[in-house]
């Protein structure tokens, strides 16, 4: 291995893409073999024999193996190249090379996502940076922890438009949480112990540590991670206060029709903030619904479940929303999906908003009882005061109210033997796959929408789908990192599409790690939620959102080294969905559903909760009058 | 209001504005300037004046003092927004505290013989403004009080042959003993 390391070494040869100012000696004069274009540090015979003094590339390395990491997405460049040289020659971290650096993006949050750990991303200057922004932004919105490490180019020629080179901590700085240009090595360990940190506490969100080359080449002395490695300025508020969530707590006791309406942030909380919310419902016997980011907290089983919420969620959900008296936010933050109108928004309620950011409470909603804190120690404290002072109120009335918005049957579409609704499609593969070990992955747009609606999820940290962003080529690389935390899983993207050919090209990092995901295409030629909103609300002028030349999936599968398969008929979607199953290899599974079937229910634009429009009735007729300003409605 | 064809839900706000002074201790580490600006520019934030210098060279603190004006319920997301960014110790509304001064220094360069010069001196001594910098037909004034006081004395100048105009931007700082 050694001499392997060493000839490889050699082959790589003095010159990288960039030269090193302090380099004077001509190429050619190198005798002994070096492992890059910069001079031999000097050091004491002391500090020769120091395990701590290492090269800024392999503190990078030493950093992840100290903080756990086992696995990182990446691809390689000229401003990396001494990193992926030590990546090279240890084996703690295993990298996982995508095709693109956005596909390594969104692997790191399918893998942050499905495991509660951060994800980690490695990528070169310039384009390789630049290519991260999608998922960094995508990350930010939906406070997935990721720790992203850009190569950048050497410090003195920062600044220099060298080839490569772009202003990563000026174009990521609105989309991280916190991001580090580190200019000397001496800050390396500190700054990387601290990336972790940031990332992974408070409201969790990705970072940036932007590395020039020179640092990775220069040498000092590592330290494992402290305490001292954060700014003092840093210190996010984990513990709710007492007196807030005694007033919370005295407000739900006295509810006649209280809702609870959690989200992402119970799942980022952790395992232990599901299981206090399942207690919660339990203890209170409150109805609840959720954000698409918060689905899995509470099982889509259980009995107080009304279903998700907002625009495409269920009328029980949004009527419950807008007649209650109390409600209950947990970890949500009332996001215009939500919402609807904000100044009709639940008229009558008294407002208790748990949050762990600040910057969340008021944003949108006027609430009368912020908690600020990690939702899991808030929700311990709530339930042990709950028990200790409060009892159940008797809310009989306001179940009788929620079962006659149930009964409208809000999810109903008209069934069809001929074609393949893509309801009945997701409705099949959870029947198909509940009960197994199974995660789900989502792109963007109407299937995303339906795989909300008709997929039950029981358990969280199951569902991965780009909430805020909204990021279309989401679904494939994050079901790349969720099988990669999680080998033996079943793991299917949910898919349309149009979506899902916006990062196919991570088909090959499937086939390439044997990572046996399975793209389940909802193939109704359309972009189709953009579809849905041009017949709803721009005259049915179909302006390109139509796919002309799709390709084969089958054969593009193939072409990969994967599993094709493709299906037209109702009838043969259950036994193509178990051979998919069995198939121990990627799959394209192409499902060919109704080309102009719409979303419903919907909040049309600018409507309050209780003006939703729901299947039976969207008629012509009542979608025009719903969305009076479309006036040439097909 | 007319609802537009449109995935969003567009609503009129008629808040009215308030303006607020806000004073904020950052850590002194590059970029932290640009996060402070790139917020209020990134998320439609108004700046009417701003104010940077590091005050506490030892422990690496500068003093941001920001004027904004916004709606009640802005100013507070505003204020949340800065608070959690990383390198952010604290963010004080010294409007909100209510015992604050404020004070801005500009320097007031005009150009004149005769009669203006004359009573632009005149002026100067009512406004206890300072002669920096003069010549046989020119002047320069340093003011120094709040934004309004400033204001109206460039008002004054400016018919007396003002020709330009340097102002720092507002510091503010909580009257009594008490520290922020």
């Amino acid at each position: 291995m050694a001499e392997a390391i060493h000839i490889r070494a050699v082959r790589m040869g003095p010159l990288g893409p960039f030269f090193i100012a302090e380099t004077t000696e001509p190429i050619s004069n190198q005798t002994k073999p070096r492992r890059g274009a910069h001079p031999e540090p000097v050091m004491s015979e002391n500090e020769r024999h120091n395990p701590n003094q290492m090269t800024g590339a392999a503190m990078i390395v030493r950093a992840l193996a100290d903080h756990g990491v086992k696995h990182i997405f990446g691809y390689p460049g000229g401003a990396v190249l001494p990193i992926y040289d030590e990546i090279f020659q240890q084996d703690e971290v295993e990298h996982i090379l995508v095709r693109h650096e956005q596909g390594a993006g969104h692997a790191a949050e399918g893998y942050a996502r499905s495991t509660g750990k951060p994800g980690v991303v490695l990528v070169t200057s310039g384009p390789g940076a630049t290519n991260m922004v999608t998922p960094l932004t995508d990350a930010l919105m939906d406070s997935i922890p990721l720790v992203c490490i850009t190569g950048q180019v050497p410090t003195h020629l920062i600044g220099n438009d060298a080839f490569q080179e772009c202003d990563t901590v000026g174009i990521t700085r609105p989309c991280t949480k916190h991001n580090w240009l580190v200019r000397r090595i001496e800050d390396l360990p500190k700054v990387l112990h601290e990336a972790f940190y940031v990332a992974t506490t408070g409201r969790p969100g990705p970072v940036v540590v932007d590395v020039p080359k020179d640092v990775q080449f220069a040498t000092g002395l590592y330290h494992p991670p402290r305490k001292s490695d954060v700014h003092i300025s840093y210190s996010p508020r984990l513990k709710g206060d007492a007196s807030q969530i005694r007033k919370a707590v005295a407000l739900l006791a006295s509810a006649k029709r209280p809702v609870i309406y959690s989200g992402g942030g119970v799942i980022n909380s952790g395992r232990e903030a599901s299981k206090l919310l399942r207690e919660l419902v339990a203890a209170t016997g409150f109805p609840i619904t959720s954000t698409l980011m918060g689905l899995g907290a509470y099982p889509a089983s259980g009995a107080n479940w009304l279903g998700m919420l907002g625009m495409h969620g269920t009328y029980e959900a949004n009527m419950a929303m807008h007649d209650c008296d109390v409600m209950l936010c947990v970890g949500a933050r009332f996001d215009d999906r939500i919402t609807g109108r904000t100044d009709a928004f639940s008229p009558n309620s008294k407002k208790i908003h748990i949050d762990i950011d600040p910057s969340s409470i008021n944003k949108n909603i006027r609430v009368d009882v912020p908690i600020i804190g990690d939702v899991g120690n808030v929700l311990g404290d709530m339930l042990q005061v709950f028990k200790a002072e409060a009892k159940k109120p008797d809310i009989k009335a306001w179940w009788g109210e929620i079962a006659k918005w149930r009964a409208r049957n809000s999810l109903a579409y008209k069934k069809n033997d001929e074609v393949i609704l893509p309801q009945f499609a997701i409705q099949r593969l959870f029947e198909a796959t509940r009960g197994r070990d199974t995660y789900i992955t989502t792109e963007v747009g109407q299937h995303q929408m339906w795989a909300a609606q008709f997929y039950g999820f029981e358990e969280p940290h199951r569902w991965m789908t780009s909430g805020g962003l909204g990021t279309m080529g989401y679904g494939l690389p994050s079901a790349l990192g969720v099988q990669v935390a999680h080998p033996d899983s079943l793991v299917i993207d949910i898919a349309g599409d149009a979506s899902v050919q916006m990062t196919m090209q991570e088909m090959s990092t499937a086939v390439q790690y044997e990572l046996p995901i399975k793209i389940f295409i909802l193939n109704n030629q359309y972009m189709g939620m953009v579809r849905q909103w041009q017949q709803l609300l721009h005259g049915n002028r179909l302006s390109h959102s139509y796919s002309e030349a799709m390709p084969d999936f089958v054969k593009m599968a193939e072409a990969y080294g994967g599993v094709g398969f493709q299906v037209f008929k109702p009838g043969d979607l259950d036994g193509a969905i178990m051979d998919m199953i069995k198939v121990k290899k990627p799959v394209l599974f192409d499902c060919r559903v109704a080309t102009l079937e719409n979303c419903f229910p919907m909040i049309p634009s600018g409507k309050a909760h209780n003006e939703m429009l729901l299947p039976a009735e969207a008629n012509d007729e009542a979608t025009a009058a719903a969305f009076a300003g479309g006036k040439a409605l097909v | 209001m007319e609802q537009p064809a449109s995935a969003y839900f567009m609503e009129e706000r008629h808040d009215p504005n308030e303006t607020h002074t806000l004073s904020i201790l950052v850590q002194n580490e590059p970029g932290v300037l640009a996060r402070v600006i790139g917020l209020f520019s990134g998320r439609g934030y108004n700046i009417e004046s701003l104010t940077v210098s590091e005050t506490e060279s030892q422990k690496h603190v500068s003093r941001i003092t920001i004027v904004t004006t916004g709606t009640p319920m802005v100013i507070q997301q505003i204020k949340h927004q800065l608070d959690r960014m990383i390198p952010v110790y604290r963010v004080v509304d010294m409007t909100l505290t209510g015992r604050s001064i404020e004070r801005e220094l500009a320097m007031v360069k005009l150009r004149g013989t005769g009669e203006h010069r004359v009573e632009a001196l005149r002026l100067a001594e009512a406004f206890r403004a300072r002669v920096i910098d003069a010549t046989t037909e020119s002047f320069v004034f340093e003011i120094t009080g709040n934004s309004q006081k400033i204001n109206q004395f460039i008002d004054l100048m400016r018919p007396l042959g003002l020709v330009e105009i340097s102002r720092t931007g507002v510091a503010a700082i909580g009257r009594g003993a008490e520290g922020m």
